[in-house]
């Protein structure tokens, strides 16, 4: 594209008077992405999660090994020009089981937070929205959950069906969600009394509309703080289940089993657990920043 | 005591630039009941604020003199401006509900003010805070003292803020929106009570309002501020004499209980005014 | 004319709180009427009541000879609508003007909501530019036009105005007050306003209530107010303050 045309769809979208409804969307879109790219930090975030991302749904064409051949004969190897990252205690190729791990530890947090996120939304909008009774008999359920230990709840659900780690996926949703359920409680609150809610209500909306339409867009900045916050602890949570038998099953690599196995080696093979639990601290951070900007982004007052 | 401001200017810096929120105002304030009058965003609150330098951090403040009683304010080190706020000059803000302490009674908070600027014991204290409340025209002062701010009514809260800032018996009080969370009757006593204080003490008042027929009811001279600048200087008993096309238009603009207007006149602003 | 509203014995309570008690009136179509009175004195009780925001009041209300119950029908919210004190709460931050006038639309179901919101934002003098912009981009007059504005977009018969210049700077009080009753004269408006400032209720209503400590002490017209023929002490008192400040 010639710089002329680039010039002219970037005076589109960022006009003051846009013509219509699409234009003025995009245009916002635009402006949020500016925005996100100026925040340095934020966009780094974003290139490591997408840099993750990708390695991992490529690992079968970029994993010089196959994660689960073992070599018995170069166990624990430190990195070389062969094995780049070494290799652990059954001589597998570590970087492979990293790339291939990811798919695993990645495709949890994922299918986790898709589910967590929605389901304390609208338990907590809900019960924030309503109040009275309602409100009383979803908190009290949010207590019980929130009052057992993570792991343990988690154990027992996982032990109940079969593990794995599609259940493993269930039992952390399903300790999880409680602390999401408060806070978007508390967001619907202070939310809730507001004239513009007020304003809403008097147009006649339902009650569905105005907590869907309305409310629920005002909970969704501190939310996803807290979901990117929480990534490393629901990283933990899967490699805890996975060390206990009860999430994903050898030998199919998980970065939190990685170093549950190799924790023994910490003195003197070092690189072993190190490996897995820098690609656990390099995602989670990651997560952070891309949350951090993202709230910044979202919050138009900011603009 | 003299406050003397000449050619004050208060800047922020945004994204988009430089935001000058104060250009070059003048004045001179004496022991008098001074008011400063203009809509939100004319600067009115930075200038009164200036002479306490209580600004954002983010203001750029310049002034070719801003003295507090020959007290240089913009090169003063923050001891002696502690020693003018507070001491010499009170603050009195718009909503007592944000300016006093939600988690003391209002006794305790004026004891502390009591204590803070005088070697008084306990006690000492307890009875200066009962005195102060009488003089605010509390009926019951030892009631109130023990009260907590959410069990006074506007008009009280505000009384109690008023007691507060006389305690060191200040030269200067500044009064930013002293009434405007308040109902008419309610406000009209407290300005009754500001009026008062402020001349058996002799103090000097300046005060910030939106509302030109209040202040200048009220004041012996007023300065209209209009997008950082005073546009009009007048003693409040010419107002009707008014030149400024800004200050005769905050005038016929408002809607009249004693004739009947049709239509209220729409200020036309003049851009010539910006300059 | 016929009557638009009638308010027969109005009673809010909140727990023991007697906020609004024996509350009556009656407003024309097409007639203004004003509530004025202290913090506290219920003048926005009444009105909350009347919009359908409180459900727990006894008494009777009509609304065009329709007595209203506890929860509103959707076409009540269609035929009434009201507009709020702060122009800066009233507002949804995260949602830009269109936004914010299209949902009555799709509420109720109305078509072609592109020339409705144009005709609004023409209707109430804003330029079309603020259109795509959110509330804080705009300045408090030009929020309280989109408030106005949204008030209108269902094309209601009663407007309910609470407060709606009290936040203002006087000189965009005088503009959103001349709008109020170019709209009124060009849409037959019934409006009810409640508002602490004698002289705003004055200007733009025909009849004031005095409300004090939850009752109705006085109903005068305006005209017997400016003239001071009220005889409520209270009325009386709401009047000599007024005046004296017009007085230079």
């Amino acid at each position: 594209m010639s710089g002329a045309t680039a010039q002219s769809w970037r005076d589109w979208l960022l006009t003051d008077t846009p013509a219509s409804r699409r234009q003025a969307a995009w245009g916002r879109r635009y402006r949020l992405w500016r925005d996100f790219q100026a925040n340095r930090l934020a966009m780094g975030g974003l290139v490591v999660v997408v840099v993750l991302m990708l390695a991992s749904m490529l690992a079968p064409v970029l994993a010089p090994y196959d994660p689960g051949i073992q070599n018995l004969a170069n166990r624990l190897a430190r990195p070389s020009a062969a094995h780049w990252l070494g290799t652990d205690e059954l001589g597998r190729d570590i970087l492979s089981r990293i790339l291939f791990g990811g798919q695993v530890t990645l495709g949890m947090v994922v299918a986790v937070v898709i589910m967590v996120a929605p389901l304390g939304l609208a338990i907590g909008c809900i019960a924030g929205y309503f109040g009275g009774t309602l409100d009383r008999v979803l908190m009290r359920v949010t207590d019980v959950f929130l009052s057992f230990p993570r792991l343990i709840l988690a154990l027992a659900f996982v032990a109940a069906i079969k593990p794995g780690v599609t259940s493993a996926v269930f039992a952390i949703v399903l300790t999880a969600w409680p602390p999401y359920a408060r806070l978007a409680r508390a967001e619907t609150l202070t939310v809730r009394g507001t004239d513009y809610i007020a304003a809403v209500r008097l147009t006649g909306a339902s009650s569905f509309r105005i907590i869907l339409r309305h409310i629920v867009p005002m909970c969704i900045g501190s939310l996803v703080v807290r979901v990117t916050l929480d990534m490393s602890s629901i990283i933990l949570t899967a490699a805890s289940l996975g060390f206990l038998g009860m999430g994903a099953q050898p030998p199919s690599p998980e970065w939190g089993a990685m170093i549950a196995t190799a924790r023994r080696f910490i003195l003197e093979q070092w690189w072993v657990p190190t490996i897995p639990g820098v690609a656990i601290f390099v995602a989670s951070l990651a997560f952070n920043l891309l949350g951090d900007g993202l709230r910044d982004v979202l919050d138009p007052k900011q603009r | 005591m003299d406050i003397l401001i000449d050619n004050l200017t208060i800047d922020f810096p945004t994204a988009q630039g430089v935001s000058q929120a104060v250009r070059g105002v003048s004045m001179k304030i004496g022991r008098e009941k001074f008011g400063i009058v203009g809509e939100s965003g004319s600067g009115k609150s930075l200038t009164a604020r200036s002479i306490l330098r209580l600004l954002p951090d983010s203001a750029i403040v310049r002034a070719d003199a801003l003295t507090f009683d020959g007290v240089d304010v913009m090169r003063a080190d923050e001891s002696a401006m502690r020693a003018i706020r507070g001491r010499r000059a009170g603050l009195i803000m718009q909503d007592p509900k944000f300016s006093l302490n939600p988690v003391m009674t209002a006794g305790a908070q004026i004891e502390e003010a009591v204590r803070a600027h005088s070697k008084a014991g306990r006690r000492e204290a307890r009875e200066k805070a009962i005195d102060l409340l009488a003089q605010v025209q509390i009926r019951d002062p030892k009631r109130v003292a023990d009260a907590y701010p959410h069990e006074l009514s506007g008009g009280m809260g505000q009384r109690v803020m008023i007691a507060m800032m006389l305690a060191p018996d200040p030269e200067l009080l500044i009064a930013d929106e002293p009434t405007s969370a308040l109902d008419a009757t309610v406000q009209a006593e407290i300005l009754r009570l500001l009026d008062n204080l402020v001349s058996s003490r002799g103090m000097a008042l300046i005060l910030i309002s939106h509302d030109l027929p209040l202040v200048s009811h009220f004041c012996d001279r007023v300065a209209v501020m209009y997008a950082g600048r005073v546009v009009e200087e007048l003693k409040a008993a010419d107002l009707a004499q008014a030149k400024h096309g800004y200050t005769r238009g905050l005038l016929e603009c408002l809607p009249t209980l004693s004739h009947e207007k049709r239509r209220l006149n729409v200020m036309a602003r003049d851009p010539a005014w910006l300059a | 004319m016929s009557t638009m509203i009638r308010v027969d014995d109005l009673g809010v309570r909140f727990g023991s709180f007697e906020a609004a008690r024996g509350v009556s009136f009656a407003v024309e179509k097409g007639a203004s009427f004003g509530i004025v009175g202290e913090s506290g004195s219920g003048k926005s009780t009444v009105l909350r009541a009347l919009s359908g925001l409180n459900q727990d009041w006894s008494g009777k209300m009509e609304i065009a000879g329709v007595a209203l119950g506890p929860r509103r029908p959707k076409d009540f919210f269609r035929r009434v609508q009201m507009v709020f004190q702060d122009p800066y709460g009233s507002l949804h931050p995260r949602q830009t003007v269109d936004r914010a006038l299209s949902e009555p639309l799709e509420v109720h179901g109305i078509a072609d909501p592109e020339p409705r919101i144009l005709r609004a934002l023409a209707e109430v003098a804003l330029p079309a530019a603020v259109r795509f912009r959110y509330p804080h981009q705009l300045s408090g007059g030009q929020r309280q036009r989109v408030a106005v504005a949204r008030a209108l977009m269902s094309e209601p018969d009663v407007l309910l105005l609470d407060e709606p210049t009290s936040a203002l700077d006087v000189s965009v009080q005088a503009e959103v007050l001349n709008l109020l009753m170019d709209l009124q004269e060009r849409r037959n408006l019934t409006y009810v306003m409640v508002s602490h400032n004698l002289a705003v209720v004055a200007h733009l209503c025909s009849t004031v209530g005095v409300m004090q400590g939850g009752e109705m002490v006085e109903t005068v017209t305006s005209a017997d107010l400016r003239a001071g023929r009220a005889s409520h002490p209270h009325t009386r008192e709401l009047r000599a303050l007024s005046m004296e400040l017009e007085e230079p």
